[in-house]
């Protein structure tokens, strides 16, 4: 069972990126476990064609310690099966300790089952404390690909997480799987990516261009895969995963100083563009 | 014997050298020479080092707002900070309703993991209704614990809230743990809060007595207060509030009417001391009911306030009587304590009183400090305006309060309070710096290390201090006498108190105990035989066999 959690700056894409990959391994004949760990409860929506999850907290809250796994864990998209963490509404309470109850939770159930292939773990925004940390502790996650695009803000996002990789590369043993590029047809932006994977000893694991059928599928409450499995964009998802369950390249990153990082987006950014 | 500046840095130099320079700021020794020995105090601990020092919530939950007993007092949080600060600190209660003291209960709402998950205030919300339901009683406060103020519960919305649905008097005091320096900022915030919310709500206009007082920073230890409070009574005062020893909230709402505050300690409630003075007008007395000089002191002093032939001449009558009755009790105790030395170590203000009282049973006082008090508890209060304002300072807001434009009045007038200020410590305390013996330390934050070194170089026949740190000294063989609880025993406030004290103190002097310190081994071999001469050659073949 290989554990992978997905990382990347807000809004960037990483809950779409995952389940349209998980669809694309479920298709290959995968068995995953999706874990969505944002108070928002929107990690699982495509692959199980709208919110309608009961989340961990809310069911521990509701009705305490003594819950069943079929509470929590539903099946999605292939054979994929899906459970949200939830957590408190904003601004109240603290969600990075509600995903650590959760994750702590479902290993307590036995939700991590011999027979999955993989277990994805969609983590919110940056590593903002502890909690959010949570997979990539205590070697839980042992694989991390982060989502960026040629946008200067969720590259030094990117080199924010792993710095917080690196920072548990030793205690948890975990370790970067690559970068994936989800396009915002930036300029130059498949050589800034690259450069910039490789840069910190990683890879450019896969390059997503955009591509309105993902805004498409999403409004219908399906990923690609499943809206159309026939259009280019469904085989760049197969791409990736195939990348993903080929890869053998797990590196503890070498995070850029900020100095670096921007001479890295003028190399690639501006100086082209002038 | 004295400690040198040269003995002093072999102490110190056993720290990093970051961490000398630090510690050498609240160490002095007594220097007659100097005009104002300055110290540093209020200011960060050192991480690594065992310090005697309590959290924010100790200082507002446990010192200033637990000892009022017809109110209950929530602990918001998981349930450890509750247990754990439950009845430790001896403050005694009695009431007229015994359905009205609530200080023997442990109120606490328990958050588990899904609340700080969610966040506490429903959970808070109806715990307050649980408390009105089952208790009534006659006001309730709830107090944050650290996890509450990461999570970020709106305890004061919570407390509004009840306010209204409840019509009772709820407040809620951010004290969680990790705010300032030590207990000293939870005494702040409490003090703030029952300024703003509490005092004055009431509406009595006139003092109830001709001489009606306050006694403020009195928490009832081992019943001093009521030790006290016979005394005042018998005098002729009427006492309005003891804030907050056996105090209540019927009492302390109507604290405005006073008209004189007496603060006993001075760092755990100066405070409202102050604002009472700019909001109704009342001064306040310095006082010290801890010793014989000390008490007959404090009440000649209130008795000059008045300045009422009357009251002067009662309160020597008192005093006169009350010396008759102890003297004679005191004296087999003091021919056990005569030549003897104390360490006087304790948290804002009895590192300062106890000196007296020692002082009057023939003990010298070597070693004093506090473990949490600001540098106008040592150097008295002129410093004020060149404390340095820091960081951890700033944390706890002042509250500024203006005249009550009703209730201010004038206690005595503005010459003659003039005039009383040059001859009583009226607003005023001068610290303890100035009643210490050439010679003597002062140490501000004493640890555990500085304990045991200035033990070895001062060998102390009596070590006072708390119970963090007793067992170390009594391992040693020095008898210890807690101050913060009086070790199950008291009153020593007072004059009987004192009795009780030289008691006590003589007690741990004269107990057999101490004959059994040293270990027989010590003194005594394990194992007996003689040495036989032997010629070289035997030996070597034995020892080659």
């Amino acid at each position: 069972m290989r554990q992978i959690a997905i990382y990347g700056k807000g809004g960037i894409g990483k809950s779409t990126t995952t389940q349209n990959t998980v669809a694309a391994l479920a298709e290959l004949g995968k068995k995953v476990l999706v874990v969505g760990c944002d108070p928002k409860a929107d990690s699982t929506r495509l692959l199980l064609h709208g919110l309608n999850q009961k989340t961990v907290l809310d069911t521990l809250r509701d009705e305490g310690e003594d819950i069943d796994l079929e509470d929590i864990v539903r099946p999605g998209y292939g054979s994929s099966m899906c459970v949200e963490s939830g957590g408190p509404e904003p601004g109240v309470g603290c969600a990075g300790r509600g995903i650590i109850t959760s994750i702590n939770m479902l290993e307590s159930l036995g939700a991590y089952t011999p027979d999955l292939d993989y277990v994805f773990y969609d983590v919110l925004g940056d590593v903002v404390c502890g909690g959010f940390a949570m997979p990539i502790r205590e070697g839980k996650a042992r694989e991390i690909y982060i989502v960026a695009s040629g946008e200067m803000m969720a590259l030094y996002a990117a080199n924010n997480i792993s710095k917080g990789v690196m920072k548990f590369a030793d205690s948890g043993g975990v370790r970067l799987g690559g970068i994936i590029c989800n396009s915002r047809n930036v300029d130059n932006e498949y050589e800034l990516l690259k450069a910039f994977a490789e840069e910190m000893g990683s890879q450019l694991i896969h390059f997503v261009p955009r591509d309105n059928i993902v805004q498409r599928a999403e409004i219908n409450k399906k990923t690609v895969i499943d809206y159309d499995p026939t259009v280019p964009q469904a085989d760049e998802y197969r791409n990736l995963a195939r990348n993903i369950d080929g890869n053998d390249m797990f590196v503890i990153p070498k995070p850029m100083t900020q100095d670096r990082l921007e001479e890295l987006l003028m190399t690639f950014g501006i100086l082209d563009s002038l | 014997m004295a400690i040198s500046e040269k003995m002093l840095d072999e102490i110190l130099n056993k720290y990093p050298a970051k961490v000398k320079r630090n510690r050498k700021k609240h160490i002095l020794v007594k220097d007659l020479g100097q005009d104002q020995q300055e110290i540093e105090a209020n200011t960060r601990t050192i991480p690594g080092v065992i310090t005697n020092r309590g959290c924010a919530f100790a200082g507002c939950k446990g010192v200033v707002l637990g000892p009022l007993k017809d109110m209950v007092h929530i602990v918001h949080g998981p349930i450890g900070c509750a247990y754990y600060s439950w009845l430790t600190r001896r403050n005694k209660a009695k009431t007229d309703d015994p359905k009205k003291n609530f200080l023997a209960y442990c109120v606490s709402t328990d958050m588990q993991e899904s609340d700080i998950v969610f966040g506490g205030e429903k959970k808070l919300a109806r715990m307050i209704d649980e408390v009105v339901e089952v208790f009534k009683p006659n006001a309730i406060t709830i107090s944050a614990t650290c996890p509450v103020g990461l999570i970020g519960d709106d305890i004061q919305g919570v407390a509004r809230a009840a306010r209204d649905k409840h019509g009772l008097n709820i407040t809620a005091y951010n004290c969680e743990g990790y705010k300032g320096v030590s207990q000293s900022a939870g005494h702040h915030i409490a003090n703030n809060n029952l300024m703003e919310h509490i005092i004055g709500q009431g509406d009595l206009e006139e003092p109830p007595g001709r001489y009606t007082i306050n006694i403020l920073g009195e928490y009832n230890i081992g019943g001093d207060s009521w030790e006290v409070e016979r005394v005042l009574s018998e005098i002729g005062y009427e006492i309005q509030v003891v804030m907050t020893g056996n105090g209540s909230y019927e009492k302390l709402k109507n604290a405005h009417v006073a008209q004189l505050n007496l603060v006993q300690c001075h760092r755990s409630i100066n405070y409202i001391a102050d604002m009472l003075e700019t909001r109704y007008g009342t001064p306040w007395l310095k006082v010290n009911f801890i010793g014989i000089r000390g008490i007959s002191e404090s009440l000649r002093n209130m008795a000059r306030y008045f300045g009422d032939e009357a009251l002067i001449q009662r309160t020597e009558e008192v005093i006169e009587r009350e010396l008759a009755e102890i003297e004679p009790q005191l004296e087999p105790y003091r021919k056990i304590c005569a030549g003897k030395t104390a360490f006087c170590f304790v948290g804002g203000s009895r590192g300062h009183h106890y000196q007296g009282l020692y002082e009057e049973l023939g003990i010298t006082t070597v070693l004093a400090g506090y473990e949490f008090a600001h540098r106008d508890d040592y150097e008295g209060r002129e410093v004020l305006p060149h404390v340095k304002t820091d960081a951890d300072s700033k944390n706890i807001p002042d509250l500024h309060v203006t005249p009550d434009e009703r209730r201010y009045r004038l206690k005595i007038p503005v010459e003659r309070m003039d005039e009383l200020k040059k001859e009583i410590p009226l607003s005023n305390y001068n610290g303890m710096i100035e009643e210490m013996m050439e010679g003597s330390i002062v140490v501000d934050d004493l640890n555990h290390y500085e304990t045991e070194e200035f033990i070895r170089i001062l060998k102390p026949d009596i070590f006072s201090s708390g119970i963090k740190d007793k067992y170390i000294p009594q391992k040693m063989g020095i008898p210890t006498k807690q101050l913060h609880n009086y070790d199950y025993s008291g009153p020593y406030a007072g004059f009987r108190g004192a009795v009780n004290f030289a008691r006590d103190v003589a007690m741990g002097f004269a107990t057999p105990t101490w004959n059994f310190i040293e270990p027989p081994w010590k003194s005594k071999p394990l194992l007996e035989g003689t040495i036989e001469p032997c010629s070289t050659n035997k030996c070597a073949e034995e020892v080659g066999a």
